[in-house]
């Protein structure tokens, strides 16, 4: 499927970046979050780790049952949050020493009022490295995984599980998907 | 937790807010049109202002932050609501938020960016506004970081950035949704605005832990905005102005008149797009309790102001206050007290709390009373100033004044109505996670109530 792609032609680099090669392997398509959570567990049992969990929502089912590290976009927020509250002290006490002028008599370098200025500066560099984080974290993840199939259905109420496998285990791995609940499988 | 009501699956809500999508009817270009016409009326008195200089709004001495500083701050004001409900409520985990609070986050980042006119309006040299930018020049000059008006200039800045990257996350899921259900340019649209999303496993980790440390990091600074825009005045020494209590009594302000300019959003929305079985009389009854606590609030602080001007002593401060309350401008003071104050504690009723026609009314009345309270506050207290008492000052607001103010009105809904027809509205991620999901006992025709 690539309904999901954006509707560019990439130049080369990039299309090796954003368009990695196929993964052979096995879809399955599910209705049910219980049906799909069972499916996992009987994957993780027969040793099929590298799975890929399509859900329209954010399910803590989900989330228990594949046991995944937490995010590390979290540094990305604190690294960007700390660098923002430096650079928000470094621009006014540098400024202010650079022109130094008193004003309301108040020292040349005031921290109190600057405060305010690196507040602003951890919450908006912050948030930025936390944008970038959760890009950077998703497009490498999905570098790693490859070119995996995938079904419209599942941003509106399907759910979905792709085994990364090639042809010999394709068999079994239908066959435990079907038995798990699966809607429909198709082979990649 | 509250959740929506009706025959609502998964499906359902995809496609129930992918239909608000369609091509647009001849309410909604009506509605466009005379937003457009408003901006055309702003522009042009704009146009006027900036050929013939400030002399052609009201300003006379002392008073010279009126109109256009009321606007700012009214529509800075009105940002604050949404972040409220996207950021603050998400923490909490209320669930009722989740089928409104798109439409609120919408309403932050076309507030911010109509408040944010205002300031360059101000100026009048409008081509210099980048002086108050801290950037290297060859006279070796840097901002004054002890004057509020730069902290103001940093938090707004902020706020607009993030604000605008947390409305896009939340939305790229959404998107993905309505791509897989388009048509036509609809599809190319959403195809490259999607970003890709798929909703695998991994991009729900990174995605749901970076919008928890986003919600995070966006609480504080709603608190901290309108902290910030209070200050531009409490640090002057006006009376009227340099009060403590400036700065929680803005931010209850902001969120009072936010909440009652959602309310005055969704009710029209809500009917236009047909949306009453995902946007119910719960969730406008939860506003209108938001709306009675805030109001509440800021009702306490007017009586805090006059009790202080009373008992504190100052004969400067007292005679402000009662410049305010009974001099020329006492029509604005009662507006501002009737409407802020008074009117909502009809909010103690649920029969009134669940009217959605009533709320709509009151709501409508609230945001006429911020508006004042933002000119009683400037206008009132720099035309009331003891200390000019000599200049005998009077304040009238001209054609150019009226005209930029409604020309704020026509821009923010002019962005507003485009989004809503282009966008997903409402949440279908965050409709979707307060359902039951489809399981094998309760498949998805079942799990409808």
């Amino acid at each position: 499927m690539s309904e999901h792609r954006l509707p560019l032609r990439l130049p080369g680099p990039l299309h090796d970046l954003f368009r990695p090669p196929a993964t052979p392997g096995v879809l399955g398509v599910f209705a049910h979050l219980d049906a799909t959570v069972d499916a996992i567990q009987r994957l993780q049992a027969g040793a099929y780790q590298s799975l890929t969990v399509y859900s329209p929502v954010p399910r803590h089912e989900l989330e228990d049952v594949l046991a995944q590290p937490v995010s590390p976009v979290r540094m990305w927020t604190l690294i960007g949050g700390i660098a923002g509250c430096a650079f928000g002290a470094w621009l006014t006490l540098y400024m202010s020493y650079d022109w130094p002028i008193v004003v309301g008599g108040k020292p040349i370098g005031s921290i109190p009022p600057y405060v305010v200025i690196m507040f602003e500066m951890t919450v908006l560099f912050g948030a930025l490295s936390t944008i970038i984080g959760i890009l950077f974290n998703a497009a490498h993840a999905a570098r790693r995984l490859g070119t995996i199939a995938w079904d419209p259905r599942f941003t509106n109420d399907k759910f979905g599980v792709f085994v990364p496998c090639g042809a010999d285990k394709a068999g079994a791995v239908e066959k435990l998907l079907l038995g798990a609940g699966a809607e429909e499988v198709r082979r990649a | 937790m509250a959740q929506p009501s009706g025959r609502v699956t998964y499906d359902f809500v995809t496609r129930t807010i992918a239909r608000t999508l369609g091509n647009p009817g001849k309410g909604y270009f009506l509605l466009l049109g005379a937003a457009v016409t408003l901006l055309a009326i702003g522009i042009i008195c704009l146009l006027y202002l900036l050929r013939y200089g400030l002399g052609l709004a009201g300003y006379s001495h002392p008073v010279y932050w009126a109109v256009f500083i009321t606007c700012f701050v009214f529509w800075v004001g009105i940002a604050h609501s949404g972040t409220l409900i996207s950021a603050i409520l998400f923490l909490f985990r209320s669930g009722w938020r989740t089928a409104i609070y798109r439409t609120a986050e919408a309403m932050t980042v076309f507030a911010v960016m109509t408040a944010a006119l205002f300031p360059l309006i101000h100026i009048g040299r409008q081509w210099y506004f980048y002086w108050t930018l801290p950037y290297p020049n060859e006279r070796g000059l840097w901002p004054n970081f002890k004057s509020p008006l730069i902290w103001d200039e940093f938090a707004i800045g902020t706020y607009f950035t993030v604000s605008t990257v947390f409305l896009i996350l939340g939305l790229v899921p959404d998107i993905a949704a309505v791509r897989d259900v388009a048509s036509g340019w609809r599809k190319k649209l959403y195809q490259l605005t999607a970003l890709g999303w798929r909703g695998t496993n991994e991009e729900w980790r990174h995605f749901t832990r970076g919008y928890l440390y986003l919600a995070a990091l966006a609480t504080p600074l709603v608190l901290s905005v309108h902290s910030v825009v209070s200050w531009d005045f409490a640090m002057a020494i006006v009376p009227g102005w340099h009060a403590t209590i400036f700065a929680p009594y803005f931010v209850a302000g902001a969120i009072y008149s936010g909440c009652a300019m959602v309310i005055s959003l969704l009710v029209p929305i809500r009917k236009l797009f047909h949306l009453e079985e995902l946007i119910t009389a719960h969730h406008f009854e939860n506003l209108a309790k938001l709306c009675l606590l805030t109001g509440s609030i800021v009702g306490y602080a007017y009586l805090c102001e006059y009790f202080v001007a009373w008992f504190g002593g100052n004969a400067h401060e007292r005679a402000a206050f009662w410049y305010r309350a009974f001099g020329p401008f006492w029509w604005a003071t009662w507006t501002m007290i009737i409407c802020n104050a008074f009117l909502p504690q009809l909010l103690w009723f649920k029969k009134i709390r669940t009217n959605i026609t009533g709320l709509f009314v009151i709501s409508i009345f609230v945001n006429v009373g911020m508006w004042f309270e933002r000119f009683v506050i400037i206008v009132v207290s720099l035309a009331g100033e003891p200390f000019e008492r000599w200049s005998n000052a009077t304040y009238n607001p001209t054609w150019a004044d009226w005209g930029i103010m409604a020309g704020s009105f026509g821009w923010f809904f002019m962005w507003f109505l485009l989004f809503v027809k282009n966008f997903p509205a409402v949440s279908i991620t965050e409709v979707k996670e307060v359902l039951p999901p489809p399981t094998k006992g309760r498949p998805a025709e079942a799990h409808a109530r």
